[in-house]
């Protein structure tokens, strides 16, 4: 792989200014995720509404992959329910893991599928789950997410 | 550029023959991503040389059988081999009996060795253990699990912001309930080498017996154990062009006789009925159970091919790779070198701009060089420097200054990348 096909125009643009960056003052969720391996560590703040998701934010310190997927994640995210989210949540992980094709099976990641590269690199695949992990326990309020659980 | 050009074309003026070395090395012919392979991930594990690869194969193949046991030839055989590295690892750390010599699974487990051994069997609450502010995590965690078991008291010897120790603040922490230091010999994450001489004399001057943690340092300068006077000593194999899965800890014999065993099985006992056990003498004592036999075996025969070369040259070489890519990355706008004491081992850690050191790996992976990138398993040693994570060069005898180049080009595609 070269490191353009990685690296893509939009996950080094979301890296740079990435979306919904910062602190909503509405929240009424948070979780943290800690990737202890590189450092990775993001801070999630989700403002529901019932099952509603009305804005969610993130903050923290992290690689490329992650901030980008955590950005951009966010955008998907916004307006849509928690278990619309859960179903990204789902096709998500198993795009990066190598269980989805998204070029030949149905999802709906939209936009996300520029990530589907990091599926040839097991040893970033966790940085690009993490942001996910981490609103999947904001969603069952759990206080932290690790990338040492299974995904 | 042009500058690294010219004085790459100059040999470096340590009379190693690097293409030579580099034929022993098949690893070091393979390409990663299409791009020849430039392995600067030493710190973390060296390659193999073809005599040590043989050396295994030859074992597996016409001497294995368990030691210490039978009667049988082979047993014989593969005691007398095995025994044999042990006598190995005593002439290349210069220690006075073979006895002082004991296997183990590595640095790690040589350093947890000593807390269970020494330090639960003879501190008390209290007493006090020295450590640097550059430990690996393998040198602070066994002291924190003594502190949260025995109530023992860790100090820690602070540095400045090059990477080195403050000798007067070491000098400081000694006090009557000061028990042990162990520190590093060189540093993992920042390549200092610390004054270690110095620091022993010091401790010797309070009574106090040294632990160093030898795991960056063996693979890389000459170590005499006696000459330090250092009362613990730990490597690792795979670091020093070895197998994984074996390492030594040295330990001065009138320490070791006194110290409880580590683990209870087979080997490490004279006797054993169901109301009492007689332990073996050192160093079986701690060596229960099989051991990783062709490992040591292993080791024994990388021993030989590094002294074959021998450590003041491979000392030299590495210190000429590391001024030359020093240098090098001074020139890159946005590079920041973590660890810049005055005498270093050949690593080479950095920030770049904003850039997260996970970027930088993968991005100089993708051009076939192999470099650490994260904490480096130091975490204080980040926090004290305020970073998360750096990328992590490392050098061994075999890299060329060629491979310099590909770094810093290699850097220069991560700033393009990201620009």
């Amino acid at each position: 792989m070269d490191s353009r096909e990685l690296y893509q125009e939009m996950i080094l643009e979301h890296n740079k200014k990435p979306r919904n960056f910062g602190v909503i003052a509405e929240a009424n969720r948070h979780a943290e995720g800690h990737n202890p391996v590189c450092g990775d560590h993001i801070t999630l703040h989700l403002h529901l509404e019932g099952e509603q998701i009305q804005g969610v934010s993130f903050e923290g310190h992290s690689c490329a992959i992650c901030k980008a997927s955590a950005s951009m994640m966010t955008t998907q995210v916004k307006g849509k329910t928690v278990a619309e989210a859960e179903t990204l949540i789902q096709e998500f992980r198993d795009m990066v893991t190598g269980k989805l094709d998204t070029k030949t099976q149905p999802h709906h990641l939209g936009r996300l599928t520029v990530l589907a590269g990091v599926s040839d690199l097991p040893s970033r695949v966790k940085c690009a789950v993490l942001p996910w992990h981490t609103l999947h326990s904001a969603f069952v309020a759990q206080e932290t997410a690790s990338t040492e659980k299974e995904f | 550029m042009s500058n690294a050009l010219h004085i790459s074309e100059k040999a470096l003026p340590d009379g190693l023959d690097v293409d030579r070395v580099r034929a022993d090395f098949p690893i070091l012919q393979r390409s990663i991503h299409g791009k020849p392979l430039v392995y600067l991930d030493n710190a973390a594990s060296s390659q193999m040389p073809q005599p040590v690869i043989d050396r295994l194969v030859h074992y597996q193949t016409h001497e294995h059988a368990n030691v210490h046991r039978g009667v049988h030839t082979l047993s014989q055989l593969a005691t007398t081999e095995y025994e044999n590295a042990r006598h190995k690892v005593m002439d290349f750390l210069g220690a006075a009996d073979e006895r002082e010599i004991i296997f183990v699974r590595g640095a790690t487990e040589g350093i947890n060795l000593v807390m269970h051994g020494y330090g639960r069997a003879f501190l008390k609450e209290g007493d006090e253990i020295i450590l640097s502010a550059m430990e690996h995590h393998a040198n602070i965690v066994p002291w924190q699990m003594l502190r949260d078991e025995k109530k023992v008291v860790l100090r820690i010897i602070p540095m400045d912001d090059t990477g080195e120790l403050l000798l007067d603040e070491y000098e400081k922490l000694f006090n009557a309930r000061t028990k042990l230091v162990a520190i590093t010999h060189v540093s993992n994450a920042l390549g200092t080498i610390n004054p270690v001489r110095e620091m022993i004399a010091t401790a010797r001057q309070h009574g106090v017996p040294v632990l160093l943690d030898g795991a960056q340092a063996a693979p890389h300068i000459p170590v005499n154990v006696q000459d330090l006077d250092c009362d613990f000593y730990v490597f690792s194999s795979h670091k020093l062009c070895g197998p994984t899965g074996v390492g030594i800890l040295y330990g001065k014999a009138a320490l070791l006789e006194k110290m409880q065993p580590y683990q209870g099985g087979g080997d490490m006992i004279l006797n054993v009925t169901f109301e009492r056990t007689t332990y073996n003498e050192i160093p079986y004592k701690f060596e229960a159970g099989t051991p990783a036999i062709a490992a040591g075996i292993g080791l024994g025969s990388a021993i030989d091919y590094i002294t074959g070369i021998g450590l003041e040259r491979i000392a030299a070489h590495e210190h000429a790779l590391l001024s030359y890519a020093t240098e090098a990355v001074q020139n890159i706008k946005g590079l920041r070198i973590i660890g810049t004491a005055r005498h270093k081992a050949a690593v080479l850690s950095f920030t770049l701009d904003d850039i997260h050191p996970h970027d930088i790996g993968t991005i100089l992976d993708h051009q076939g060089i192999a470099v650490r990138a994260g904490h480096h398993c130091a975490q204080p040693v980040m926090q004290r420097f305020g970073v998360a994570a750096t990328a992590r060069a490392s050098f061994a005898f075999y890299n060329t200054l060629e491979e310099v180049d590909a770094l810093v080009a290699g850097i220069h595609t991560v700033q393009k990348v990201f620009a």
